[in-house]
């Protein structure tokens, strides 16, 4: 008879074997790394360049995203509906994406198709016309679009998280505001693009099906063809500095419920805790299991998602805890939240949950390799912070190794609920003491 | 090409298997044969607090979640207005304990009375996060009603108001699982690094000891078909107008799907398509455009939403669509136009092969209508859908007395503090 009350026996989760890139050096300079996996119909080419700091005080927070989206918008040669009409017709897909630290633009494509789409790309990397109409169009629809996030909590508590927790006269911390849209031009457009979109500024990661002939053509069109300034752009460092460690409170009246953020700038990638920070982190609001969704969701119901990320930029870190509650218990899950973190620095977790958060974070990483993009996506992460692969194998040494002392340890470091900004947009129920004086 | 293999247990369960050694991992995914169009118009959003009940312990199995966790995995589930799907993705080391887990609760549920109070308030929240705390949110809970009279697909997966969900009861809950949670009603799929005949022996082990239980007949109200134009005009606290149109075409199964599924590519997929090429870059009428087809195995709603620039009415707006939609209906679409949409499907689909989880949800899914193979031929039926066929299909969908136009406008400054 079938005992179904006993959990068949555990066993041992594979171990993980990242797959490494081949290295190549175009005649330009260009970085190429390779992630070839034949079996593949496909193939991935990214062409990624770094947002340099190039005038910190003074950049327009929508400057890079501009760019990136309106690079594929226009060339010397073609207009943004060729270029589209094009891309759509081989089936393939172009994506440019922006964040704080990297643009990248990304073809993904059949590999019959590769061929016919290259020189296409090497034309939005040489020629994009960023065409005043093209920007026209592109500055209007995103005020609109701007005009509708506005309206959400959600959305609100972030900006004013990044605000808080960087500081406003840098990228992080400078979110867009309404006038920053009027204040774009062609000029400061063509300008960084100029400087940004060099070769000596690029590197190029190639992944799926690799086969020989589009590695040569890739080195004909654009390690021998494409050539730009022989200086590297030099860059400064942010000034990132935390401005308030209070309730910002942003009262909506109307609301059914409070989007609440908070958090504070922490290590980054390269600090050799960080392991272990995304350890207590996982165990504090990291996934389903966590203390926080089993709290302040599965036992309370007080949302329907509550979550923390620890997260890694070019220059910092930052960790940050999110979620949407009833404005009736606004206040309460402040009050839950900062007894979460207390009682991590303070109580040991049981030997039975640090086991689990393990074996969830190994099975959670080795999950997230399902395909040879995936082994790519792992490398682009650390090149960010020019680290290594081999930091995948001191991660997952760090996480075998935590015990529940170094959880309690890691937190009290680096958890400190009254440093952290805390950001209500909402409503706390009238008949509630707000957690803390309002600051802001 | 997926490769598959396929086995029914005795009590009715539909078993697929498909290997891919490229993973370490593997993916169980059972889909339930039952959505929000089985739910009692009294009782609407049933079917997705039912879905979050299923985590809340099981006869034998306290902890779902955590047993999972333990082993390495993770695991969510989906509502919609057809099916329930649940899926768990772990180390494929660790397989049996998925199949544990998953047959535990389709033998029946532990029916925590705690389990139900928080997640009637879990899923509260959910519907104030999603519908109502959020701009344009609530558009849906008025374009449902407004394009269907009949047919449960009036309401939304979440339900008509937030008062069906607090008042669920224990009973109702125990009833909905007898009704819709059995073998029967099940299809399973496990892919991923798992070999054929060793999971076929565990999935004998955990699931064959389960009572076929009852079958489960569905009835639902057929959608009239629809006489003449429908409107309704909304006013909320939004930045900007916005205009949704619905129009009823055919059915998942129905001939003619595939074209109209077409006809939203040429519209709307990516931006060479007509809609954002002409009316958002070129006449510059709207600031976003879409059209999509909801995929519903039912009479199904090919809409088309968008919000105009700034300066333009929801008249003018209406009218720009209008003027592309009879253009469908007038003018052949060029063989290059076609052939562009169709490569965009044959290509998305081999990207859709890279992933476990989407080939298991969709051998789940095509098993449901009818045929797990349908994953491999689906592109093909496509490929050979003609120019006159897109044109057809045009002239069958695109006509106001079939159309149904919410139009919803922005309230002035004034009136939000007001309300």
């Amino acid at each position: 008879m079938l005992d179904r009350t006993k959990a068949p026996e555990f066993r041992e989760i594979a171990h993980i074997s990242l797959k490494q890139p081949v290295k190549k050096q175009f005649a330009n300079g260009l970085p190429v790394y390779v992630f070839h996996s034949p079996e593949q119909e496909l193939v991935r080419i990214e062409w990624i360049f770094e947002n340099k700091y190039l005038d910190e005080q003074n950049e327009n927070p929508l400057l890079n995203s501009a760019l990136c989206a309106l690079l594929k918008e226009g060339t010397t040669t073609m207009s943004s509906a060729e270029i589209a009409d094009k891309v759509d017709f081989y089936g393939a897909f172009l994506v440019p994406e922006y964040s704080f630290d990297v643009t990248s633009l990304s073809l993904y494509t059949l590999n019959r198709h590769s061929k016919v789409l290259l020189p296409l790309v090497k034309d939005i990397l040489t020629e994009a016309s960023i065409p005043q109409e093209e920007l026209d169009t592109y500055l209007r629809n995103n005020k609109q679009k701007f005009q509708v996030s506005i309206q959400k909590n959600d959305y609100l508590a972030r900006r004013k998280f990044y605000n808080l927790i960087f500081g406003e006269n840098n990228r992080y911390g400078r979110t867009p505001k309404l006038d920053d849209y009027d204040a774009i031009n062609r000029e400061q457009l063509t300008a960084l693009y100029r400087k940004e979109i060099v070769p000596n500024n690029c590197t190029l990661i190639v992944s799926g099906n690799v086969s020989n002939d589009l590695i040569n053509e890739l080195e004909q069109i654009f390690g021998f063809e494409w050539q730009g300034p022989e200086a590297a752009v030099l860059a400064a460092s942010p000034i990132l500095i935390q401005e308030s460690s209070g309730l910002a409170y942003e009262e909506k009246e109307n609301a059914l419920q409070s989007a609440i953020r908070l958090g504070s700038q922490t290590i980054s990638r390269t600090h050799p805790d960080y392991p272990a920070l995304q350890f207590v982190n996982t165990l504090l609001g990291g996934f389903f299991g966590s203390r926080l969704m089993r709290n302040i969701r599965e036992e309370k119901g007080y949302t329907y998602s509550i979550g923390s990320a620890v997260a890694t930029l070019k220059h910092t870190g930052f960790l940050t805890i999110a979620t949407e509650v009833g404005v009736d218990v606004t206040n309460a899950t402040l009050v839950e939240i900062e007894k979460e973190i207390n009682l991590l620095k303070t109580t040991l977790a049981s030997e039975e949950e640090v086991d689990l958060v393990k074996t969830y974070m190994e099975g959670s990483l080795l999950g997230s390799l399902e395909s040879i993009f995936s082994h790519a996506d792992k490398f682009k992460s650390v090149l960010l912070n020019d680290m290594s692969l081999t930091y995948y194998s001191y991660y997952m040494e760090q996480v075998k190794n935590m015990t529940p002392e170094k959880v309690r340890d890691i937190a009290d470091k680096y958890l400190d609920f009254e440093q952290m900004v805390k950001v209500v947009v909402g409503k706390f129920n009238q008949f509630e003491p707000i957690h803390q004086a309002v600051v802001n | 090409m997926v490769s598959y293999q396929k086995f029914t247990l005795e009590n009715g369960l539909r078993v697929l298997i498909h290997e891919d050694h490229n993973t370490a991992m593997a993916c169980v995914n059972i889909l339930y044969d039952v959505g929000a169009r089985d739910e009692s118009p009294e009782q609407t959003g049933f079917a997705h607090l039912f879905e979050h009940l299923m985590f809340g312990g099981s006869v034998n199995i306290p902890n779902f979640d955590t047993e999972l966790q333990k082993v390495g995995g993770e695991n969510n589930a989906f509502t919609s207005n057809d099916i329930t799907n649940y899926y768990i993705t772990l180390p494929s080391s660790n397989l049996e304990t998925a199949l544990w887990l998953e047959s535990d609760r389709m033998l029946s549920l532990a029916f925590s009375p705690q389990s139900l109070e928080v997640q009637r308030n879990v899923v509260s929240e959910e519907f104030k996060q999603r519908y109502l705390n959020q701009p344009y949110g609530d558009a849906w809970l008025k374009l449902r009603p407004l394009a269907y009279k009949v047919h449960p697909y009036r309401w939304a997966t979440i339900g008509k108001e937030l008062k069906h969900i607090e008042d669920a009861t224990m009973a109702d809950v125990k009833a909905f699982f007898k009704l819709h949670y059995n073998p029967q009603s099940a299809i399973m799929v496990i892919s991923g690094d798992v070999y054929y005949e060793e999971v076929k022996s565990l999935v004998e082990k955990w699931f064959a000891d389960i009572e076929p239980g009852q079958k489960y007949h569905r009835q639902l109200p057929q959608e009239p078909v629809q006489q003449e134009l429908r409107r309704e005009t909304a006013f909320a606290p939004v930045p900007l107008d916005a205009l949704y149109m619905a129009f009823h075409g055919p059915a998942r199964l129905e001939e003619g799907y595939f074209a109209m599924d077409l006809l939203s590519d040429i519209l709307s997929r990516g931006s060479s398509s007509r809609l954002y090429r002409r009316l958002v870059k070129g006449e510059q009428v709207f600031s976003e455009l879409n059209a999509y087809v909801m995929g519903s195995i039912d009479n199904n709603l090919f809409v088309i939403e968008g919000k105009p620039s700034e300066g333009i009415t929801l008249e003018e707006a209406e009218r720009a669509v209008w003027g592309e939609l009879d253009l469908l209906k007038k003018e052949l679409v060029s063989k290059a136009e076609l052939e562009k949409v169709k490569n965009k499907i044959e290509s998305t689909n081999v990207f859709a092969e890279l992933s476990i989880l989407d080939k298991a949800m969709n051998l789940a899914f095509h098993e449901l209508l009818g045929d797990a193979n349908g994953i491999n031929t689906e592109v093909s039926k496509y490929l050979a859908v003609t120019a006159e066929e897109v044109q057809q299909q045009a002239r069958a969908i695109f006509n106001p007395e079939n159309a149904s136009i919410l139009m919803y406008k922005a309230q002035e400054e004034e009136i939000r503090h007001v309300g």
